[in-house]
């Protein structure tokens, strides 16, 4: 049992209205939710490090559900959906690896039961580090209109000893998406592919 | 609206601790931020009135999301400030016309008072550039513990034919203020400067 003591937290929303293209009829929402914790393995190798994850499930709840409330409220109007990690540097990669468990089980939990993998990705940085997270649609991963990603990144963190932990929605696809493949309209959302 | 908006991002950011010293309640800012198309990207225009009645509008919409993304009533609000990035087809002096004749009124407006002067910066850069939005309190400069800076950055923003145009509110100053001056309860709040 590890204490999760949180730094600072941050919630961006993008709204996008348009790419060159004809203005879309409801704008792509894409939301991220940040939270800057401390890394209890900062500094030193530790062994055993599995049993944080379940210490972080609160926080990956309420940094879910600050994410459906940015986005309208409405669990059912997100359709696409990502993680990621940024651990400062007297942390391991690992230590990034921790929050695939906690953060996918919050957005499952939070939109309700989705059945696509979370896409993700985690890397060791200094302060004002910029990730990239993957975004995929919820309920089917090959629907390519939902292939998407949204840059986050904070000024001041991740420091050394602490953990930049990401969860990011949106609302919909590419602005102009065209470039055909699997449609979101077209899923069965059984296996969480198509 | 006259301005050609291609999205909006909204921030917002808490700090719940700062060198391991609880701070509560969280220090919060938001800052609210428009990619818009400029209208005189790539050639010398000598009236940049458009520009101007750009500011005016995109003062009060920013200010209102900001607002609305610390979930408090406008006169609540403890410090503000502006700031645009102009893509590389531009001049700093758009930059200037948006943010410095019109944007003022509309902001003060929505935070009910605002006797200080909003500071400000501006630069010219490409998709990404940071910029850093001066803080200081709203009714009164001088007001030491207010003053700050929020760092934003939009990946994909500015193009060079595109302005970005952001307004930073807060509820709080920094997060352990103590390098004395004029503090927030000695104000008068008359002369915008103590």
């Amino acid at each position: 049992m590890f204490e999760v003591r949180v730094r600072k937290r941050v919630v961006i929303v993008e709204e996008v209205y348009h790419e060159g293209g004809p203005a879309a009829a409801v704008p792509q929402r894409r939301a991220a939710a940040l939270a800057v914790i401390h890394n209890p393995f900062a500094g030193r190798f530790v062994p055993e490090i599995a049993g944080f994850m379940e210490d972080l499930n609160p926080l990956g709840l309420e940094m879910a559900k600050s994410l459906v409330t940015a986005l309208g409220g409405d669990p059912k109007a997100v359709e696409g959906y990502g993680k990621g990690a940024i651990v400062g540097q007297a942390g391991e990669l690992e230590h990034g690896a921790l929050w695939h468990v906690p953060g996918g089980y919050a957005m499952r939990e939070v939109l309700g039961g989705a059945k696509a993998i979370v896409p993700s990705t985690k890397k060791v940085g200094g302060p004002g580090t910029r990730l990239d997270v993957p975004i995929t649609h919820i309920n089917a991963s090959y629907v390519r209109s939902h292939f998407d990603a949204m840059e986050l990144g904070i000024a001041d963190a991740p420091r050394a000893d602490e953990i930049l932990l990401a969860l990011v929605m949106t609302t919909g696809p590419r602005v102009h998406a065209r470039v055909g493949g699997l449609k979101a309209s077209e899923i069965k959302g059984e296996d969480g592919l198509r | 609206m006259k301005a050609k908006i291609r999205k909006i991002v909204t921030f917002v950011e808490e700090t719940h601790t700062e060198m391991g010293k609880a701070v509560a309640p969280p220090t919060r800012r938001a800052a609210a931020a428009a990619v818009i198309e400029n209208p005189f990207a790539g050639r010398y225009v000598d009236d940049l009135t458009e520009l101007m009645d750009m500011g005016e509008e995109l003062g009060e919409l920013l200010a209102k999301r900001a607002v609305a993304a610390l979930g408090i009533a406008g006169p609540s609000a403890e410090s503000y400030g502006k700031a645009a990035a102009v893509g590389e087809n531009a001049e700093l002096e758009h930059a200037a016309a948006i943010l410095h004749p019109k944007l003022g009124a509309p902001v003060r407006k929505v935070l009910g008072k605002g006797a200080a002067l909003i500071p400000s910066s501006k630069k010219r850069g490409g998709p990404g550039v940071a910029l850093d939005i001066p803080l200081g309190h709203k009714d009164a400069a001088f007001v030491r513990s207010h003053f700050d800076g929020m760092e934003i950055r939009v990946n994909d923003a500015p193009r060079a034919n595109e302005i970005l145009v952001a307004v930073a509110v807060t509820d709080s100053g920094r997060p352990l203020p103590r390098v004395g001056g004029l503090t927030k309860d000695q104000i008068k709040g008359e002369d915008g400067l103590r």
